[in-house]
């Protein structure tokens, strides 16, 4: 076996960021099936949420390459 | 695996093959060239990304050169992309969103002919999986996002209201302003720059995985053409979801960037 931890750390790394994913876009079905006509506002703040969540992901992929 | 995958990239030489992840990205230089200390070596990256650029510039000239009242196919195609954006801009910024129009075309269309040299036959290479690219791009929207709010609410509002922000204890401040600095000047351009680069990243080495296993696993008899099989039934939708990834990577970065300009026009409440 060989290998480096960062690859264990960046899995763990995703967990938080899965979890906090699903919850927001489970959330965002939600609400443009209760409204369908607020359904591109829903989008568009749904994907700056999205894009706020990854970042931690993103910065573990980083950071698995990195140190 | 990984070896397998790199020396295959490099036509089936193991030797030499010192850093496989790299040797999916990093192809020696056609025409070396230093300038300044400088590395400017002309390599396929870039030939790509001229290519993928002279393309989509082609394509705008000769279909916006000439507009007419009743669009023909390839007018109506390119009204529909900038459209699209504009929709975007005035949904997110406001009526003053048209001025950003050209720019937030140009990312869009810049980022997706540059991934789509993914899943391009003969290409199959995003020059965005290449750091330098998406962190160019993102350069550019910080700096634009900056010089509108400096330009909006003036120096000491824009960058008072971003590390001040009203409303707070001012104990708060300690926690609350080393924060603001992090998220608003270093993280915003930083995970712009990496969300594209990690998506390019993953989504060239899935390709070349699924390529490569059908290239290695289909000739070989006992067991290994099975997995040949389900990489050859897999490609297809590997394919179709990169393009999806690659359509979703442009919007985002289009989306974002219109984001942080609406943020930096309209002072904090």
């Amino acid at each position: 076996m060989e290998g480096t931890l960062n690859v264990i750390g960046y899995g763990l790394a995703t967990l938080g960021p899965g979890i906090g994913l699903g919850l927001l876009i489970a959330k965002a079905i939600e609400s443009m099936a209760r409204q369908p006509e607020a359904a591109g506002m829903v989008r568009t703040t749904m994907f700056i949420g999205v894009a706020v969540v990854e970042a931690l992901a993103l910065l573990a992929f980083v950071l698995a390459f990195a140190l | 695996m990984i070896n397998v995958l790199a020396a295959a990239e490099w036509g089936g030489e193991f030797e030499g093959v010192l850093d496989p992840i790299n040797a999916l990205f990093d192809f020696p230089d056609l025409i070396p060239l230093e300038l300044f200390g400088l590395d400017l070596g002309i390599n396929r990256t870039i030939l790509i990304a001229w290519l993928m650029t002279a393309l989509a510039a082609t394509l705008f000239a000769v279909g916006l050169r000439a507009p007419q009242v009743v669009p023909g196919k390839l007018q109506a195609f390119l009204e529909m992309i900038v459209d699209f954006i504009r929709t975007i801009a005035l949904e997110i910024i406001g009526p003053k969103g048209t001025r950003f129009v050209p720019l937030l075309t140009t990312f869009f269309v810049g980022i997706f002919v540059l991934n789509v040299a993914k899943i391009t036959p003969f290409l199959m290479l995003p020059p965005t999986s290449r750091i330098a690219w998406p962190a160019f791009l993102a350069l550019i929207s910080w700096i634009v996002f900056i010089g509108v709010g400096i330009k909006e609410q003036g120096f000491g509002a824009y960058f008072g209201g971003i590390l001040f922000p009203p409303g707070v204890p001012k104990a708060l401040y300690i926690i609350l302003t080393p924060i603001e600095l992090l998220s608003n000047l270093v993280l915003r351009p930083f995970t712009l720059a990496i969300r594209l680069f990690a998506n390019m990243v993953a989504g060239h080495i899935l390709v070349v995985i699924t390529l490569v296993s059908i290239h290695v696993f289909l000739p070989s008899l006992p067991v290994g053409w099975l997995v040949g099989t389900f990489a050859l039934v897999a490609a297809p939708v590997v394919f179709g979801f990169e393009l999806f990834i690659i359509g979703l990577q442009a919007y985002i970065f289009t989306m974002l960037t219109a984001v942080y300009i609406s943020s930096s026009m309209e002072a904090h409440h």
